[in-house]
């Protein structure tokens, strides 16, 4: 398979979540939209990990996986603390530090 | 390239890119979540054709098995499927589909045109990528990355507990000072 289609696949599932955190206005739906950003670097990762014939790339999406689900445990705490105080999860609302 | 073979990679990326847009479009957040389940699913076949079963079982029980299921525990819990609508900042939508074509444009344009040549990704076998090698890798070479990684978890799990810890203790000192 050539290796534009791997790129311009997750090139195209970038910019979906990039489109997502710029439009959506649920929290969670923005969070996803990051989880779908990770991926897509990761897609890279493997695919030039096999391009190369190196396996440092694989190595480094476990590394990748491993520090979003931490980064999602914590945002997600976030969220409910958040919640807890202002009832909702519009991030349209959350403009407490605006002047 | 055999025909079956473009079939089998045109219809992963269709199913990959039509769940992301799914997820995207979806009004509901539980929809969208399933529709991400969906998206990792696929690119994890991806990663099992690119000879990597580690890292694709890896994204199987990591991100549809835990991350999600965390994602849905939590949308069920905070109720947040659906937020009232209203309209967003006047032409925020156009805008916002306008700069991602600019930058998809900007991507394709600097792969069509870097003056290098790319082949085609070669068929690894499965010794290169075995779940023994890559073990024997994190635990030399990478071994303090890996090291890294779980503190990093740990503190994660410490600060998610803190972070949901609702604070009674400061109101029953105040009730027991005013006592």
């Amino acid at each position: 398979m050539p290796l534009g289609y791997f790129l311009g696949l997750s090139a195209v599932m970038f910019t979906i979540g990039i489109l997502g955190v710029i439009l959506r206005r649920n929290a969670l739906v923005v969070f996803m939209s990051l989880e779908l950003m990770f991926n897509a670097a990761n897609l890279v990762f493997v695919t030039f990990a096999s391009y190369y014939q190196v396996l440092t790339g694989q190595i480094f999406v476990f590394f990748v996986m491993a520090v979003a689900a931490a980064e999602v445990a914590v945002g997600l705490a976030l969220m409910v603390a958040i919640f807890r105080t202002k009832r909702t999860i519009d991030i349209d609302l959350m403009s407490s530090l605006k002047g | 390239m055999p025909v079956i073979g473009i079939i089998f990679y045109g219809f992963l990326a269709i199913v990959a890119v039509g769940s992301a847009l799914g997820m995207l479009i979806n009004r509901n957040a539980i929809y969208s979540a399933l529709f991400l389940v969906l998206n990792f699913a696929t690119v994890a076949v991806l990663y099992l054709a690119l000879g990597a079963p580690f890292i694709a079982l890896s994204q199987i029980t990591v991100y549809t098995g835990a991350i999600m299921v965390l994602f849905l525990f939590v949308i069920t819990l905070l109720g947040a499927e659906k937020l009232p609508g209203y309209e967003p900042i006047k032409g925020q939508r156009l805008i916002g589909i306008g700069l991602a074509v600019v930058f998809l444009a900007e991507l394709a344009l600097f792969f069509f045109f870097r003056n290098q040549t790319t082949g085609p990704v070669p068929f690894v076998g499965a010794e290169f990528a075995s779940p023994q090698n890559i073990g024997l890798l994190m635990f030399t070479e990478y071994l303090l990355p890996f090291e890294v990684v779980a503190f990093i978890l740990l503190s994660a799990t410490v600060g998610a507990i803190m972070l949901t810890k609702p604070d009674r203790k400061v109101s029953t000192k105040l009730s027991q000072q005013q006592d």
